[in-house]
């Protein structure tokens, strides 16, 4: 008898909302959220929606996240909240403090999926009037996933006061979502205007829908042309993506190995300790933000600097202590420095720690900036990209406007010629190195902030540096760059369909075949001089 | 007879020969007669073991002749010897039949784990100990035919060479660590039961397992002997010291360092087979860099140019290799850097350049 | 029938695998009088001209000699018609037949083309005599060479050899322990048993004595007729001494080519020699 009486006056309520006693509605709604059945409790959401309580929100809040119960003995809706094995409640209407109770004297007012998501975009329609646009954006951004006739009414609605451009696209977008199921074959049309090229994916999939069962040709013609400029715009998003991760790994690259197109490319030396180099500036991180906790940033850009030096130093070290009696004699230069990093490997391990060690990101480098809805770019690729060109920059600036520059080119080129000028070979040999292996240290720190760091961290490197400088043509800057980048988008490009292993397998295969073509790489230094 | 020809004048490889021999003869006899209290007693740990080092040592010889005679150095050996050792591995595998843990009959365990129907193709033919056998030394062969092939006509040398076979090994361990590509991926195979029908486990097994390797050793030294002592090994030298001024008078470099290159893939191979029915498991580990650049330690303390140089590195060096993890596991890979720069810088010729040294002085 | 000829001669396998195909050994024919065509060949290095339209040709038996100052492009020339350095453009054959650009350095050699070096490289490590049987005239792929052996033809060849080059106390030696000129004659013997049509000699006499130098003339001499020979040198008393008819090398091209008389007495050669005045 009672729930009849029920389903009469909420049906009221519903076929003239306007004139309905709201608060008694919000009342008599409150009671029916005390049934069980599933269908009434979802018309009782709809009144607390609409009935403009202010404590309507809290209501549903609650009943979504389980705080919702009801008592056994007064038979009345309370707000519980666990303190240890019993529950403190408060009144509903009143935010009165009733006091604990067990649970079992209490029951929940239970939910499923379906109220679930009505409970979710009954709040968002009640957060549409939120002061903050960021949570009007959520909210609206909540509603697209159930819209219908009435929600759309209230986006149109609050689009007239809405200032905020984007949360004004977002509520179109809604409307246009309602518009699509519409009778009325112009308002469809007008919908798929809106719709056409909109990346959203519940667009894409209203205007499938619409194509399955849409009879008017233009209609159907237009929904096709929205769709296909989707796709269009999907693709050329994943490609920007795409690119924008091979630039990012290229970065990566390039930054490992334009250490060695130093050591290796100007000076001839094959440093097998150069991924250790790497490693050690990458520890040098670690170290610093442990020293200061509380300012990884400042740690972070504090430690390119020492990083530097410390590379920079082992690598001044290595050259004094082993590459120089080896000049000339390539294999047994590979050999020995393979024993260096071997032993710098098995330093940090006994000396730090055999596991990875954590470092942290600072603030400033987490997060993306959004392009759309589907590409998004994150800050801290967009910094390691900035980063590789400025010590590109750098490093080219040192070789061709410096003295030091000079010097280490005219030693390349030509040693006794260049001692017989008076350059003192031996401490360029020493400098250059140093310079090499500092760099090194660098690409370390931006490393540090992108893959764990570990004993095992430069291992890796080591080869990929060398693959990429033997690519780019040994002794050429440029060169390195253009294959840095070249094959981090390969890599990029092929991972999709070829899987991350598989497409390092094959990159690797394609650099032994392109060597096979041209010996010297993409930009080989030509001449009698060459052939040495 | 052909093998005292090719032994006439080199007084390194007599001594090995007669080495070898005696422990195939005595090692033998210490376990079964002398007994256990003895402190002459061999235990069956440590026939294996030495079995083990035998098989290194072969891979040793092989790297030797690639690496002392012809100027090729191979970072990648350890590669050829893992896949000889999988092919082993694979044969043992199937014998295990449907003794594994999930019992069945055709699919080795970790395939019915990763809930696999069909055995793939490539494991087809594993169950017979023939076609493993020419798998162990037509694999490693085939992959260097084609790696040479690509490199050599390139006339890709020195140090590019070098860091080339490095990559050929650190792909192929990327390769093996996946599930997908069908060997077990991380943990390799293992659990093998026995060989031919004898149980892994018993001594007679493992006796027999380090004879065959001393004879291995013995076969891979001598076939290594031939070449080297023959015409062609005078041309390997000749490509070594002058590559170019070889090409001038008419040899076609690139040919003899393709086939040179293979057989010594192929001893690589053949060791590596010997090496997993004795330690009990192969896995991607194998390829990893580090052990190949090992081996080239080994030689490089033996000493370059001298075959039996070779076998006495792999010998000292694990042997030293074991005492030392078993003391201080941590100072292990100290030692093998600094042995890696002390060598190179001040003692070149190795061990037998020692010895040839005092006979000059 | 034919369709079958014609399928089995595409699936041969040295169709299908272009690298089992036996080196293209042709003929030499030098029934033209030429055994060394050398037409309109320019090689640049970086933009810098070594080799420019030069074109050259020596006759069958011939013992010329070619001079010039540093730079002229007298080792790249060697270079060129050794395989080891392809021109960007002209023509070089070896006869009438054997185009020398189509083929690989031990291809080169083994049709008969002999060069030393101007730096003397022997095989260091291994013997004296081993050098000679390296460089000794026969089937030199794999497999032979493993099972090589000298027939006692041979032997006696290089034991001749031996003598020639004044080396025959020094047969078991490393070639590494021998002095400058010494190497220099195992190289020039080296090049002997090799048994070329052409000698490609440069710079033969540096570091000689002058009793070596006039033996070495000597013998340059008694190849030629048979062989020909082409003799790179900066010693004009040593040019004066051997040769027959000079060729003048300046920036990649023949500036003039005559007997040592006619190109002494040639006013450019002066020029490029004495700085232009």
């Amino acid at each position: 008898m009672t729930r009849i009486f029920f389903i009469i006056t909420l049906l009221l309520s519903f076929v003239n909302p306007l004139q309905a006693d709201t608060a008694s509605d919000f009342d008599s709604a409150l009671q029916l959220l005390k049934q069980k059945n599933y269908a009434l409790k979802s018309d009782a959401i709809k009144t607390i929606a609409a009935s403009g309580n202010p404590q309507a929100r809290a209501v549903l809040d609650a009943m979504l996240n389980g705080g919702l119960f009801i008592r056994k003995k007064e038979k009345d809706l309370v707000f519980a909240q666990k303190r240890g094995s019993n529950y403190q409640l408060t009144a509903v209407l009143s935010g009165e403090d009733l006091g604990q109770l067990k649970k079992r004297k209490l029951k929940k007012v239970g939910i499923n999926n379906t109220l679930r998501g009505e409970l979710r975009s009954a709040l968002a329609l009640l957060s549409l009037n939120n002061p903050d646009p960021e949570k009007r954006l959520e909210a609206v951004n909540n509603m697209l996933g159930n819209i219908d006739a009435g929600r759309a009414a209230t986006l149109r609605d609050s689009l007239e006061n809405e200032s905020d451009s984007s949360v004004q696209e977002v509520m179109r977008l809604g409307i246009a979502l309602s518009d699509i199921t519409s009778d009325d074959i112009n308002t469809r049309k007008r919908a798929i205007t809106v719709l056409h090229g909109n990346l959203h994916p519940t667009a894409w999939n209203s205007l499938t829908t619409l194509m399955a069962k849409e009879m008017d040709d233009g209609a159907r013609n237009a929904a096709k042309e929205a769709l296909h400029s989707i796709d269009v715009k999907r693709q050329m998003s994943s490609i920007a993506e795409t690119l924008f991760f091979g630039i990012s790994l290229g970065s990566v690259l390039v930054l490992a190995a334009i250490g060695l197109a130093i050591t290796f490319g100007v000076m001839g030396v094959i440093n097998m300790a150069h991924g250790e180099l790497i490693m050690l500036g990458a520890y040098t991180t670690y170290l610093v933000q442990v020293i200061m906790p509380d300012n990884p940033g400042t740690a972070l850009l504090l430690s390119i600097p020492l990083a530097f030096v410390v590379s920079g130093g082992v690598g001044i070290l290595i050259e004094r202590g082993v590459i120089r009696f080896l000049y000339g004699r390539p294999l047994e230069t590979l050999l020995a420095t393979f024993g260096v990093s071997l032993i710098l490997q098995q330093l940090v391990r006994v000396v730090i720690s055999p596991q990875n060690v954590p470092v942290t990101n600072p603030e400033w480098m987490s997060g993306s900036i959004e392009i759309n809805s589907v590409l998004s770019l994150t800050l801290n690729r967009l910094y390691i990209i900035a980063f590789c060109l400025l010590v590109f920059a750098a490093l080219f600036f040192i070789l061709k406007k410096t003295s030091l520059g000079l010097q280490v080119r005219a030693v390349a080129q030509n040693r006794a010629m260049a001692r017989a000028m008076g350059v003192r070979s031996e401490r360029v040999d020493a400098l250059t190195f140093g310079l090499g292996s500092g760099i090194a240290g660098i690409a370390g720190v931006a490393l540090s902030q992108l893959t764990n760091v570990g004993p095992n961290l430069g291992q890796s490197y080591t080869i990929d540096s060398f693959m990429v400088v033997v690519f780019g043509g040994v002794g050429n800057l440029w060169g390195t760059l253009v294959a840095g980048m070249t094959l981090g988008i390969a890599n990029k490009v092929m991972e999709p369909w070829a899987g991350a292993v598989l497409a390092k397998i094959l990159i690797l295969v394609f650099i032994i075949l392109f060597i096979q073509k041209r010996p010297r790489g993409l930009f080989p230094q030509k001449g009698r001089a060459a052939e040495g | 007879m052909g093998v005292f020809r090719i032994l006439k004048d080199d007084r390194g490889g007599q001594m090995l020969l007669l080495f070898l021999s005696i422990i195939t003869v005595l090692i033998p006899l210490l376990h079964l007669l002398v007994p256990e209290s003895s402190p002459f007693h061999v235990t069956t740990y440590g026939i294996t073991l030495f079995g083990k080092y035998l098989t290194y040592a072969l891979l040793a010889v092989a790297v030797d002749l690639v690496w002392g005679y012809l100027g090729i150095l191979s970072l990648g050996h350890g590669a050829f010897f893992a896949l000889g050792g999988y092919a082993m591995g694979m044969y043992l595998m199937r014998q295990v039949g449907d003794r594994g843990v999930y019992g069945d009959p055709l699919l080795p365990d970790f395939m019915v784990f990763l809930d696999w129907k069909e055995l793939p193709w490539f494991w087809l033919g594993f169950d017979m100990f023939w076609f493993a056998m020419l798998m162990v030394a037509l694999i490693p062969g085939v992959l260097a035919f084609i790696f040479g092939w690509l490199t050599f006509r390139s006339r890709v040398t020195g140090v590019y060479l070098s860091i080339m076979t490095q990559a050929l090994t650190y792909a192929l361990l990327l390769a093996f660590f996946r599930n997908e590509m069908g060997f077990g991926g991380n943990n390799g195979l293992t659990d093998f039961k026995d060989i031919l029908g004898f149980n892994l486990q018993d001594d007679t097994t493992r006796i027999a397992l380090f004879i065959a390797s001393a004879v291995a050793l013995a076969f891979g030294y001598l076939v290594c002997r031939w070449i080297v002592s023959s015409k062609l090994g005078r041309v390997t030298v000749a490509i070594r010291d002058a590559e170019d001024r070889t090409r001038f008078i008419g040899y076609r470099v690139e040919y003899f360092k393709l086939w040179v290159f293979t057989v010594s893939a192929v001893l690589a191979g053949i060791a590596g087979a010997l090496y997993v029915p004795q330690v009990g498991i192969i896995n991607p580990g194998e390829f990893s860099p580090l052990n190949s650049i090992e081996i080239v330690i080994w030689v490089a303390i033996g000493g370059r140019y001298t075959l039996y140089g070779a076998v006495i590195g792999a010998l000292l060096v694990n042997y030293a290799k074991t005492l030392l993890t078993g003391i201080m596991p941590d100072a292990w890979l100290f030692a093998l850097g600094g042995m890696f720069i002390l060598i190179t810088l001040f003692l070149p010729h190795g061990i037998a350049g020692l010895f040839r040294r005092e006979k000059q002085a | 029938m034919t369709m079958i000829r014609n399928v089995r001669e595409r699936i041969a396998r040295n169709k299908v695998l272009k690298f089992m195909a036996p080196p293209p050994m042709l003929e030499l024919d030098v029934s033209h009088g030429e055994i060394l065509y050398l037409e309109d060949l320019n090689v640049s290095f970086d933009g810098f001209k070594a080799i420019n339209d030069l074109t050259m040709y020596i006759e069958a038996g011939e013992l010329r000699c070619i001079i010039g100052p540093n730079g002229a492009g007298k080792t790249t020339m060697m270079d060129i018609i050794t395989g080891k350095t392809r021109p960007d453009s002209g023509r070089a054959y070896f006869g009438s037949l054997i185009n020398l650009l189509e083929l690989s350095e031990p291809q080169i050699a083994t049709a008969g083309i002999g060069r030393k070096f101007q730096k003397p490289t022997v095989f260091e490590q291994l013997h004296v005599i081993d050098n000679l049987e390296l460089a000794l005239q026969c089937d030199k792929r794999v497999w032979p060479t493993l099972f090589a052996k000298l027939s006692s033809t041979q032997q006696d060849f290089i034991d001749e050899t031996l003598q020639l080059i004044g080396l025959k106390q020094q047969r078991n030696k490393q070639a590494g322990s021998l002095s400058h000129g010494q190497k220099q004659w195992l190289e020039i013997g080296m090049l002997l048993v090799q048994e070329p049509h052409l000698l490609l000699v440069d710079e033969p006499v540096a570091g000689m004595t002058h009793q070596e130098m006039d033996r070495t003339a000597e013998l340059l001499t008694s190849l030629a007729g048979m062989h020909s020979v082409v003799v790179v040198e900066h010693d004009m008393d040593f040019v004066r001494s051997i040769a027959r008819k000079v060729t003048v090398l300046h920036q990649g091209s023949v500036l003039a080519e005559g007997s040592m008389d006619e190109v002494q007495n040639d006013q450019r050669v002066i020029e490029v020699y004495l700085g232009e005045s």
